[in-house]
């Protein structure tokens, strides 16, 4: 399925907003590696950096603002070194975004066809007539129906579904090795949300992709990831095997992630097993651990430093103290078996 | 906490707990299009978004209605057509046994009965109110004094879960996602009403705040005795608040039923397609077919005889010609689908006499 | 009664305030740490003071005219700004001028602001056939230029003061009921507009609980920008002999009595223009401060 040398590989990521009343660290020392072939789906709810670790592997962050610390390699490239002409090759051709609006990607005034064939211009030199080739081969194989007619669409005349799949074809164009998506079914139906969802699993099976898919969706996390990242605050607090995570999560936030979902097997009318408190405020996190003011194991030692990441099983972390001083299996005694 | 409005009338049961609280009868409402000058359909709406045609149910006292569908099937037009919001080209709203806009129910008592809750929790607040003054707007409207509005915002407030030391005074910018919520359910909840309309409450909040609110929700229903219709497109959370469960399709019921049954044992296929679109949580066992292909359709000009014969595995041609009725499909169970209609014209469907709903 | 506490671990973090900080707090706020709106504020507090109190602090009589000391010079030991062509005190006639000019600037913007808005938020409200018939009216006073509006209709009523306001209105009044129609259009259809509707609130409640709080500060910040248009144009009527009268002092009428003498003691002519020029960017550096600062939510 996916190995070989990493082939992005985040080591202390760092970002920081300023510019605004107080400085935000929005990222704070993420350590991420991909392998060819693999799928990491980072998750997490709003405010918990996983967007800006994002758009951070493409360069995408406001110059000015968001002054960003920490080593990011995507295939041999140092992308915080890059020159200005080096980024615009590496932006399509290494590296390529999908975002839950296709309207940040699709230009409105343009027909898709169209936009598709100048991407593959621009990139890899080809001339208009091998462009168009290409693009109808992109559209033929995102499973858009009577592709060479949908071609010479505008963005507003395709339905919700179709445009996701213009756009998921438009990052294609120019065969890069890494795909970063953007909670790219959030806003769609559910009947929509599976279809895109399949066709990525297969598309990232076919050309061997890396993907790097944000979701605050546990089910789409289960359905497309090899590996789950789990991010909460700004940190990475858990990380590991889908399968791990999801059957045996060691944090307790994600532990609480996974029993507050209303899927579970609740009793009609009873409650649900939901997380206290409030979502952190990143201007003002509390020193060591930022989950603690909600976690219902919290320890005094825990508000001293932020815990340091502890291992559990075959490549599977967690920023806990109970881990370092318990054992996983007692961590399983706290959550029970899930699914 | 029953107080008399200013007429002296309460809100109370009037038609006993067999009544349901709320009728519905073939409520119909388009969108735009252009009227026919001439010829046979005079006056009827051409291209029209058909947003609500000729929905039908009840809702029992005290019970949660669910209510599923993807864009375009019509429920947020629902909601504002139940709401008085938008007017409704045809059928009608009973409210416990009373024609809603009729003498026996006017306008304004019918809103101390009913009240919604929006999805956008930014939105619904006028950000130049305090937290209090938006609670306490909907009682001073209808007569309540200043003093007395204020003190049933701030008990109301803290039923919600906010300190009204702390949150009162304070402006929607200042609070997060979910305390906005409990902003908005607290200002439905403070003219007493016995129908609560939730239009995707908890769709944009994050998924640990969403459970907070659900919990929340369910409080209130047993505290304030309330009756809820709960609007989602999430079927997890439908399924843990819902007894009953209607599923709409383009402007039509596609399926209604108590809410273990539909999603145990749904008898429509869009229905099935729901469920089986939903995420699979076991890694393992991972979906690999997409259950329905292409987009929800358009609601102008819907396609001929049942909406759904488009989309449909089990389609035949009489389900281009025919438009199926809600038939009763088991007990409590109703499915307008001809493949589960007993006695209809589709192959599939079982034998019996036709019992229309 | 039962108080849910899913939410009371982290409610220390919101201190105890009993007082909320509102929206126009918040806009004081901004406002005080801009420097440019800051110093226009002070230069318009100046010049309104000085026409207020212009009885004390006004060195000489206005009026008092002396032919021999005609078109003095800037700097004269007589008179500090120089004297104009009927030899009256120049900074006398400027710090007096700031009565009429200011009021000739500042009431037309102030009727058009009641009338605009009263017409425009009903329009916008309403909405429907109500909303382009208004509108449309509107929209014919648009197709007239101002100057040109404002010199018709004066030259209709008459010269004098109160004719030159009344046009000036007339010629505001359609920009601000654009300015409302547009503002309200937007508000109406916002959640809490209809969730107030749900509530069983009349159109007046509504009105005036929900639209005008939200509506009426883009409309202010609008307002505030037409007064140094308005200032420009009541001189202009004024220099045009359609506004105030001589021997009034009128920063326009200074303008338009010192032209001959424009070869004779330049700086003395500019002067009334330099005033008119001065006041005018001092209410727009303020109007685009108070704009910035109502910005941020």
């Amino acid at each position: 399925m996916s190995g070989g040398a990493p082939i992005v590989e985040v080591e202390g990521l760092t970002v920081d907003f300023v510019g605004g009343a107080k400085p935000l660290r929005a990222v704070d020392g993420v350590d991420l590696t991909l392998r060819p072939g693999e799928v990491l789906a980072l998750l997490g709810e709003s405010g918990s950096g996983k967007s800006v670790t994002l758009r951070a592997l493409m360069r995408l962050l406001p110059e000015r603002r968001a002054v960003i610390a920490g080593k990011v390699r995507v295939d041999g490239h140092d992308v915080r070194a890059l020159s200005k002409s080096d980024l615009t090759a590496y932006r399509g051709r290494t590296i390529a975004m999908i975002y839950q609006e296709p309207g940040i990607a699709l230009d409105p005034v343009y027909r898709v066809g169209d936009q598709i064939a100048e991407a593959v211009m621009r990139h890899e030199g080809a001339s208009r007539r091998e462009a168009r080739t290409r693009a109808l081969e992109l559209f033929e194989r995102v499973r858009i129906p009577s592709a060479a007619r949908r071609l010479d669409n505008y963005a507003h005349e395709m339905s919700g579904g179709m445009r996701q799949r213009a756009m998921i074809a438009l990052a294609l164009a120019c065969r890069p090795k890494v795909l970063l998506a953007d909670e790219p079914t959030t806003a769609l139906d559910a009947t929509v949300q599976i279809q895109v969802l399949l066709l990525l699993r297969e598309l990232q099976r076919e050309l061997g992709l890396a993907v790097i898919f944000v979701t605050h969706d546990i089910g789409v996390a289960t359905e497309i990831a090899d590996r789950i990242a789990v991010m909460y605050a700004g940190r990475i607090v858990e990380t590991g095997a889908c399968r791990d995570i999801i059957r045996t999560p060691a944090h307790p936030y994600t532990g609480g992630l996974l029993a507050s979902r209303a899927g579970g097997a609740q009793a009609k009318g009873g409650r649900l097993a939901a997380i206290p408190g409030v979502p952190p405020d990143l201007s003002n996190l509390p020193p060591g651990c930022a989950f603690a003011p909600r976690c219902k194991q919290v320890q005094p030692v825990c508000e001293q430093a932020v815990p340091a990441e502890a291992s559990i099983g075959h490549d599977h972390r967690a920023r806990c103290v109970l881990l370092s001083a318990g054992s996983a299996a007692g961590q399983r005694e706290v959550f029970g078996e899930t699914t | 906490m029953m107080e008399g409005s200013r007429h002296g009338i309460l809100t109370c049961d009037r038609g006993g707990p067999a009544q349901p609280l709320l009728s519905v009868r073939d409520l119909t409402r388009h969108f735009g299009g252009r009227r026919a000058w001439i010829g046979a359909k005079v006056g009827e709406r051409r291209g029209a978004v058909r947003a609500v045609d000729g929905v039908s149910f009840d809702v029992a006292k005290g019970e949660t209605l669910g209510i599923v569908g993807e864009s375009g099937c019509g429920k947020s037009t629902l909601a504002r057509l139940i709401t008085q919001i938008i007017a409704a080209d045809a059928g009608e709203v009973i409210f416990d046994g009373e024609a809603v806009g009729t003498s026996a129910l006017d306008l304004s008592a019918y809103r101390r009965e009913v009240q919604m809750v929006f999805q956008d929790s930014y939105a619904s607040l006028n950000p130049r109110l305090t937290v209090e003054e938006t609670v306490a707007f909907g009682p001073r409207v209808h007569g309540l004094a200043r003093r007395d509005a204020i003190d049933r915002a701030h008990d109301l407030i803290s039923r919600v879960g906010l300190d009204p030391t702390r949150f009162a005074a304070r402006y929607p910018h200042e609070l997060s996602g979910g305390q906005r919520q409990r902003v908005n359910i607290a200002r439905a909840l403070a003219l007493q009403p016995r129908l609560l309309i939730l239009d995707e409450a908890v769709s944009a909040l994050d998924k640990s705040i969403e459970a907070q609110v659900l919990n929340l929700l369910v409080d209130l229903k047993d505290e304030f005795g309330l009756t809820y219709m709960f609007i989602s497109h999430d079927l997890n959370v439908v399924r843990f608040m819902s007894d009953r469960v209607m599923v709409m399709y383009l402007g039509k019921v596609a399926e209604l039923g108590a809410a273990d049954v539909i999603l145990a044992n749904p008898r429509h296929p869009y229905t099935m397609a729901l469920l089986a679109s939903m995420p699979s949580m076991d890694p393992d066992r991972r979906t690999t077919e997409a259950p329905l292909s292409g987009d929800p359709p358009n609601p102008i000009d819907p396609p001929s005889g049942c909406r759904f014969h488009t989309r449909c595995k089990f389609a035949t041609p009489v389900c281009a010609q025919t438009a199926p009725a809600l038939a009763e499909v088991g007990p409590a169970h109703r499915a307008a689908c001809l493949m589960a209609a007993p006695g209809s014209a589709h192959p599939q469907a079982p034998p019996g006499a036709a019992v229309a709903a | 009664m039962a108080v849910i506490t899913d939410i009371g671990l982290d409610v220390a973090r919101i201190p105890a305030k009993p007082i909320g900080r509102g929206y126009w707090f918040g806009v004081g706020r901004r406002l005080l740490g801009d420097p440019v709106a800051i110093a226009a504020a002070v230069v318009i507090l100046a010049i309104v003071l000085a026409a207020i109190f212009a009885p004390w602090i006004a060195p000489a009589d206005p009026y008092r005219a002396s032919m021999l000391r005609r078109l003095r010079p800037v700097g004269d030991a007589l008179y500090p700004l120089g004297s104009d062509e009927l030899g009256r005190d120049m900074l006398s006639r400027l710090i007096y001028g700031g009565r009429l000019s200011l009021l000739m600037g500042l009431l037309p913007v102030v009727f058009a602001f009641i009338a605009g808005s009263a017409i425009g938020i009903v329009a916008g409200f309403v909405g429907g056939r109500i909303n382009t018939a208004i509108m449309r009216t509107v929209d014919v006073f648009f197709a007239f230029p101002s100057v040109l509006l404002a010199i018709a209709l004066s030259g209709a009523l008459g010269a004098g003061i109160l004719n030159a306001i009344v046009s000036l209105t007339v010629v505001f009044t359609p920009q601000v009921t654009r300015i409302a129609e547009s503002v309200t259009t937007q508000i109406r259809t916002r959640d809490y507009v209809e969730a107030a509707r749900v509530s069983g609130a009349g159109p007046f409640a509504i009105i005036r609980v929900h639209v005008l709080g939200n509506v009426l500060g883009p409309i202010f910040v609008y307002a505030t920008s037409l007064i140094s248009v308005s200032m420009i144009l009541a001189s202009g009527l004024s220099f045009l002999g359609l506004g105030s009268k001589p021997p009034e002092p009128e920063w326009g009428l200074m303008l338009n009595t010192l032209r001959t003498a424009i070869y004779v003691q330049p700086v003395v002519a500019a002067l009334a223009g330099a005033m008119i020029f001065i006041t005018s960017i001092s209410f727009n550096l303020l109007s685009d401060g108070l704009r910035s600062a109502m910005e941020v939510k």
